[in-house]
């Protein structure tokens, strides 16, 4: 079987991470309960014929997936594989108002297409003429870690020798408000100091695209190794500190391996409890990072994470503000990244410094 | 790599049935489920037809022993397929082993969604359905329902192929060792929001459609909910099971053309047919039986059709599209097809294309339009979907 | 014919197939809309017949009528006029 690294990477999130130079070194505050994607100039990136067209996930996934092709050195792909927990939501949801709003008259096709959830692999494979493999996982938050799992596999058969793999989720008001109905989503604002300490109910919601190029050849760019990953779609609180010593022994580790763990906290108090458990258990001496105050929470975030886990990796630098606990280790190698949302969807994933 | 991965279960529920065996039934009387739309309230109902369960949600929910409006309609149909399919694979502990769920859909919870969007600001009786919006929600569902826990369990949207990829993906994780057994599929229910996007597309036959002939008007859009199960070798033989078909080849490609329509020539349909065929290790002539995607729109019957002429030259095997009885059933269509390619291997037969009356004037291909029957050992399944994507199946009697 | 109208055209169809770089005054009357002029496609052709039906209450049942209807504004605005309801 052949190895899998992480050859690039791209990102449109809260934070400034357009920019492919720095890591997280001029961030973004934020008061509120929701919060947005910095824009780039998406002009750089898309002609405006292209544009006029284009939803927010789309644009930030053309940036994203082209930062990452950049770096790579490449013009094409093997496949294109992308996860979005609700695809270009804002269209959707347009669709639907305008249809309720007239009565079922006068809709037109451009928010219908975009809706549908392969539109951002769609578009990207058109734009790039890339005819090759083309899927798009839609599961919540392991949506991105579908869209891996799937890349890891052909990347180990190789059936495929570059893959770029995305996550994509938009910020959309209807599904903010409905959200906070049912406490998914906070309803008093907070800072993104506060966020992961806040002691309220739901999380704070984000929006963003990352992009990565999967290879199973190394390169001078490469960032990391794919070491192993696990998806879990339910596991009681009781069962998944068992569950990620199984899973580190299944690949061939103990927790003394670990460099550091990046944890999904989003500051939900009744579902952070699940990573405080870890915290001071497992991993009570390893670090532990967290990056849901930097980029909000939604289906993709881990994408953020992952992003993150990548740049750590590679530029051995680990920024102050993601720092959960007081453990520190210069020049981390291998980091474990563990996300949940809301109890459901557990994901395990481990990159190795090459 | 040859080796086909083993089917032992599935399960359907269309407008044709709500078993596999009624499915079968209706398939081999030539009876359509396409007609006047009854369920949904749209101000298009005079000017579409569909492809409908006719089962209400309540019912649904009474045969699943589920309560009241506590699902939206794609977990449920999924649900129903899902557990005809367990069933008649014989599992009855579905921890005993390594299991994955992976389900194809387009709409999700749709259907409450758009019911309850304004009415979730005045109220908080439906706030249950506000999270079904999620794809994942559904499968989610069936997931519990099915008893599903510490699992691999994920779901794939790539429009109208959607469920060919849920099939593709599970062959490939058995072939790979990551899954002992894993059920595979989709499910999508019909709902005002995909009956109005197609009819912004101008793609919607105000009459039954009528595939691969020179007068089609589009296409009558469907429900439905359909599940493999595939199993490991080892299981298979350790259980003795018995083994309705085997997934042999798949391939998936991107046409990369345009956002919603198929190339001129169909070349995204002809690199999914090739791989598949390499993946099976066959050549053309050993395909028996193309179940096409055949959706009766003037793009894709034209562009299916070149991309059939252009992989199988002038040996076209017999070919038909079963939408006419079913309708477009989106995410699940491959689902839904993929069972019938199982039947037609099993039972030797061949399904007619219903309505076909005038061949297309661009190329001489005159589809299956009688039952017939034929020793089958091989089937290719085309499904293709929106933003290019091209799905082939392949199934076959032997490993 | 009116002018008017073939103003109006221009500015609506720059607002409603969102042409960001494109003004009212760089669309000649006679300039092909799709293809080499203005560059819209299928999809913007769909777009041009929901605002027939919205705007000037003109219903196309079948999308292939649109070719020639909107070859440029000249002939969707005659079009429009011959037909309005």
């Amino acid at each position: 079987m052949k190895e899998v690294f992480v050859n690039s990477i791209g990102s449109v999130s809260v934070q400034k991470t357009f920019d492919t130079s720095g890591f997280l070194d001029d961030l973004v505050d934020y008061e509120g309960t929701s919060v947005k994607a910095v824009d780039p100039n998406y002009k750089d990136f898309i002609p405006p014929a292209a544009a006029r067209r284009m939803a927010k996930g789309i644009k930030m996934s053309a940036v994203s997936s082209q930062n990452a092709l950049k770096e790579a050195g490449l013009e094409n792909v093997d496949a294109i594989i992308v996860g979005t927990g609700l695809g270009c939501l804002g269209e959707s949801e347009k669709f639907v108002r305008d249809l309720l709003d007239n009565d079922e008259q006068y809709l037109t096709p451009t928010r219908f297409i975009q809706s549908s959830h392969n539109t951002v692999a769609g578009s990207i494979a058109l734009d790039m003429g890339c005819k090759g493999y083309n899927f798009t996982y839609v599961h919540s938050n392991i949506s991105f870690e579908s869209s891996l799992w799937d890349a890891k596999l052909q990347l180990q058969n190789n059936e495929a020798e570059n893959i770029l793999v995305g996550a994509v989720d938009e910020l959309v008001e209807h599904h903010v408000t409905t959200h906070q109905f049912i406490d998914h989503i906070k309803k008093e604002p907070v800072s993104m100091k506060q966020v992961l300490r806040s002691g309220t109910k739901g999380i704070v919601f984000g929006e963003g695209s990352h992009f990565f190029v999967m290879s199973n050849q190394k390169q001078a760019s490469t960032y990391s190794k794919l070491i192993g990953m696990g998806i879990y779609n339910t596991l009681a609180n009781s069962e998944v500190s068992h569950t990620i010593m199984a899973f580190l022994e299944k690949n061939g580790l103990c927790k003394e391996d670990l460099d550091g763990v990046i944890l999904g906290n989003n500051g939900d108090v009744d579902y952070d409890t699940i990573y405080h458990d870890l915290e001071t258990s497992i991993f009570k001496d390893i670090p532990q990072y967290v990056y849901k105050h930097l980029s909000g929470e939604y289906d993709t975030a881990s994408g953020f994470g992952f992003w993150m886990a990548n740049k750590i990796l590679k530029t051995g630098k680990v920024p102050e503000l993601i720092r959960w606990n007081d453990i520190k280790v210069t020049q981390p190698k291998r980091l474990l990244l563990y996300n949940q949302y809301r109890g459901k969807n557990h994901s395990l994933v481990v990159l190795e410094k090459c | 790599m040859n080796q086909g991965v083993a089917i032992t279960g599935m399960g359907l529920i269309s407008a044709i049935g709500n078993n596999v065996a009624d499915n079968f039934a209706s398939l081999i009387s030539g009876k359509t489920g396409i007609s006047k739309v009854r369920r949904i309230k749209t101000v298009h109902e005079h000017e579409i037809m569909v492809g409908e369960v006719p089962l209400t949600n309540e019912e649904l929910e009474k045969l699943l022993g589920l309560p009241p409006d506590s699902h939206s309609r794609t977990p449920l149909l999924g649900i129903m397929a899902a557990n005809e399919a367990l069933s008649q694979a014989g599992i009855h502990n579905i921890s005993e082993y390594s299991t994955g769920l992976i389900s194809g859909t387009t709409v999700g919870g749709m259907d409450k969604s758009e019911q309850y969007f304004y009415d979730f600001y005045e109220s908080n009786v439906h706030w249950n359905h506000i999270n079904s919006l999620h794809a994942g929600d559904s499968t989610q569902k069936i997931a519990d329902a099915i008893g599903l826990s510490k699992s691999f369990v994920t779901t794939i949207s790539t429009a109208c192929s959607s469920a060919a990829n849920a099939i593709m993906l599970g062959a490939r994780m058995i072939k790979s060792g990551e899954l002992d057994r894993v059920i595979v599929g989709g499910s999508d229910s019909l709902s005002k929001f995909t009956i109005n996007g197609f009819k912004t597309l101008m793609i919607l036959s105000d009459t039954y459609n009528t595939p691969f002939d020179e007068n089609r008007k589009g296409l009558n859009l469907g429900e439905a909910a359909a599940f493999l199960v595939l199993e490991s070798d080892a299981i298979v033989s350790k259980e003795n099971k018995k083994v309705l078909a085997y997934v042999k080849g798949y391939g998936n490609a991107n046409d990369a053309y345009h956002q919603t329509a198929s190339s001129e020539n169909g070349d995204g349909a002809v690199l999914a047919m090739e791989k598949a065929l390499k993946v099976a290790g066959i050549t053309p002539d050993e395909v028996d039986y193309i179940n096409a995607h055949g959706t009766a729109t003037p793009n894709n019957d034209l562009s299916e059709g070149r991309a059939i002429l252009r992989v199988f030259k002038d040996k076209i095997p017999e070919f038909s599209s079963t939408k006419p009885f079913t309708g477009h059933t989106l995410a699940v269509a491959a689902g839904v097809e993929a069972v019938y390619s199982i039947l037609s291997i099993q039972n030797n037969v061949i399904y007619p294309n219903l309505n076909f009356k005038t061949p297309m004037t661009e190329f001489n291909l005159v589809p299956e339009t009688q039952l017939m029957n034929k020793e089958i050992k091989t089937v290719l399944s085309n499904s293709f979907g929106f933003g290019g994507n091209c799905s082939t199946l392949i199934f076959t009697k032997e490993a | 014919m009116s002018s008017d109208l073939k103003q109006e055209l221009k500015e609506k169809i720059i607002e409603q197939l969102n042409l960001e770089d494109v003004t009212a005054a760089e669309i000649a009357d006679n300039d092909p809309l799709f293809g080499d002029g203005l560059g819209l496609d299928s999809i913007d052709a769909l777009e041009l017949i929901v605002m027939l039906d919205k705007d000037y209450g003109i219903k196309l049942a079948d999308p292939k009528e649109g070719r020639k209807i909107f070859e440029s504004i000249a002939t969707m605005a005659a079009y429009i006029s011959a037909n309005k309801a």
